[in-house]
Order: structure tokens, then C-alpha cells, then sequence
């Protein structure tokens, strides 16, 4: 029971202070469920991105429905994506009829360019921090270039783009 | 029975919407055409309400939608039917979960894929930073939180709020 109401706390505070979808949230992640709570890695982290970008939904749900699960099973799985979903569902409900007010309002204006630039500098840092866990070798820093490449020039997909690179790694990791 | 159809429609999207962000918005844009929900227009003020409150953009948009369509059960149930698919899929993935990533087969697939995660996260932050990042002050202040980050580690909700009071403070 304790830890069913630490998962929902737990992902309730994420949904609360994620803003801008599912990349952003990966610092408050790395931050509550690898470095407080233990219950996962930042590598298992990663993989839940990747399985999530290539499965239907929203990535942020799909996180954490992945994480409540390996806790708690079902049970877990559904308390973790109700935890998540509750910020949104409230505080929505409640901005819905004053919405014009809200989005003319000089000082909400003003803290959301104040928190989207710390959100940027929050995902920096979380790209550094990967950077040694993800790309190890010649190869990995090869499919890395390739992938970039494919999303800002090529405008891929990033559900081919994480495909691509799984095939890739088939190939190579066959031959380590 | 306008829940049925809520769910049946935000159901749909769970399932077809692949990715993060505003996969959805093509989605609700089609909806806007069929249904009097909400309008086109509409759906322009809500992707903005979605960016600029906390959770999950595509879970606002749904809630904002329902709630449109509905009221406050309507809401519920676009949420619900747009979770529903995932979490059912992904219940299932994470059931082999511990057996999967024992394969030599998965680990093989992961080595290629975790710098492809890293290219996305990269991407997905460059792409915030075009928007967020309009002048100089506005770099200045992400060099500085981002040594602010790197040097204290302290958690994330801090400098979140940090820049939600800086933001007003010098009126960015």
C-alpha cells in the first residue's frame, strides 16, 4: 500500500512539474525515480524512451506505466499513469473557463519563457550526463551522427529513426 | 451517447499517435472537421494552454478537449480512452520485460539504439531551444542555469521555479 502511494506521489509530482512533454521530463525522472528513490537506472531509462517512442501513446504515460508496472504489476502500472494524467486532468478542468484570462495574463507569460529556458538547460544537462552510457565505442557515435542527421536534416520520423538504429545494432552487435 | 464517442475518438488517438509532444495535434485537427467540439481556432488556443501548463501535452489536450465536448466527465473520458491503448500495451511489454532483456537479441538491438535515444533527446532539446531561447539574455540565463545544474545537482522542481520567479522578475 506504502509503495503503491509513493508511486502515484511520486509520478503525481512529475506530471506537476513536466512542461513541454515527454523529453522534458527526463531530468525529473533521472532526479526522483534513479537518484531518490532507486527504483530504476538511467539505462533503463533510455530503453523506456525507446520502447516508448516506438509503441502507440503519449511517451510520458508510457514511462510510466512502464515503471508502475515493474513495481507493483498491474496495479502499479494503472496507480503510476493515474498519478501522471492528475496534474493535467485538475489543472486544466479548473484553467478551462478562465483560459483567455490565463493566457493574457502578463505574469504567466513571463514565468513560462523563465521556465522553458531552464527546461533547455535542464535537457542539456541530462544529454551530457547520457552522453558516456550511450555512446561508447566508434560505432555508437556513428549511429549517434547518423541518427541527428536523419532528424534535423532529413526530418525522419523518431519512431524510424530508434527502428533504424535497432536494426543497425542487430547487425553490429552480432559481431562483437 | 457523446462519452461513448469521446472514448471511441481518444481511444483512436492513443493508439495511432506515435511519439511525444504534439503528435496529437494532427489528430485533434481532424476531429475539429467532424465534430462541434471545439474549433480549429480552438484547437490553436489549447495547443498553447497545453505548452504553457505543467504535465504532458498530448494528456492537456485531451483533458482540454473532453472538457470542451463534455464537461468535467467529458475530460475524463478523453483521458481515459487516450491512455487506455498505451497502458495495455505497455502492461504487456513490461510482463516479458525481465525475460526480453535478457536476450543476447535485445542487448544487440539496445547497443544500436541507446545513441539514437541520446540523438532524439538532443533533437527534442535543440528544437525547445529554438523557441525558448529568443535573445540573448534568454542564452545567457541557460548557460548559467545549466552550470547552476551541472555544479549543485540539486533537484530539477527547484531551478523549475527558480526560472518561473526569474521569468517574472526580469520580465522575459
Amino acid at each position: 500500500m506504502l509503495v503503491l502511494w509513493n508511486l502515484f506521489a511520486t509520478f503525481f509530482k512529475i506530471g506537476m512539474f513536466t512542461f513541454g512533454g515527454g523529453y522534458a521530463m527526463i531530468p525529473l525522472l533521472q532526479a526522483e525515480l534513479v537518484e531518490r528513490k532507486k527504483w530504476t537506472t538511467d539505462e533503463e531509462i533510455m530503453d523506456y524512451y525507446s520502447i516508448g517512442q516506438c509503441t502507440p501513446g503519449i511517451i510520458a504515460v508510457n514511462v510510466a506505466t512502464f515503471i508502475g508496472y515493474k513495481l507493483k504489476k498491474i496495479t502499479g502500472a494503472v496507480v503510476a499513469t493515474v498519478g501522471i494524467v492528475t496534474p493535467s486532468i485538475i489543472i486544466i478542468i479548473a484553467l478551462a473557463n478562465i483560459i483567455t484570462l490565463y493566457m493574457a495574463n502578463p505574469y504567466v507569460a513571463h514565468a513560462f519563457a523563465g521556465i522553458r529556458i531552464v527546461v533547455i538547460a535542464l535537457i542539456a544537462d541530462v544529454v551530457l550526463g547520457m552522453r558516456k552510457k550511450a555512446v561508447g565505442n566508434v560505432f555508437q557515435g556513428a549511429v549517434f551522427v547518423f541518427a541527428l542527421a536523419l532528424l534535423v536534416a532529413a526530418g525522419v520520423s523518431p519512431a524510424v529513426v530508434v527502428v533504424a538504429a535497432a536494426v543497425a545494432g542487430f547487425v553490429a552487435g552480432g559481431r562483437r | 451517447m457523446i462519452y461513448g464517442l469521446l472514448f471511441f475518438e481518444f481511444f483512436k488517438i492513443g493508439l495511432f499517435a506515435l511519439g511525444g509532444g504534439l503528435v496529437t495535434v494532427p489528430f485533434l485537427f481532424d476531429l475539429s472537421t467532424r465534430y462541434p467540439w471545439f474549433s480549429a481556432q480552438e484547437l490553436v488556443n489549447m495547443i498553447a494552454v497545453a505548452e504553457s501548463s505543467p504535465g504532458p501535452i498530448g494528456v492537456n489536450m485531451a483533458t482540454y478537449a473532453g472538457f470542451k465536448a463534455a464537461g468535467v466527465s467529458g475530460a475524463l473520458t478523453a483521458t481515459f480512452g487516450l491512455v487506455f491503448p498505451s497502458v495495455v500495451i505497455i502492461a504487456l511489454i513490461a510482463a516479458f520485460w525481465d525475460k526480453i532483456r535478457q536476450t543476447k537479441v535485445f542487448q544487440n538491438l539496445m547497443y544500436g539504439v541507446r545513441p539514437a535515444v541520446l540523438a532524439l533527446i538532443l533533437n527534442a532539446g535543440a528544437e525547445l531551444g529554438l523557441l525558448a531561447l529568443t535573445n540573448i539574455t534568454g542564452i545567457v540565463l541557460c548557460i548559467i542555469f545549466w552550470g547552476a545544474i551541472h555544479f549543485f545537482k540539486l533537484h530539477p522542481i527547484l531551478y523549475i521555479i527558480a526560472g518561473g520567479i526569474l521569468g517574472i522578475a526580469l520580465g522575459l
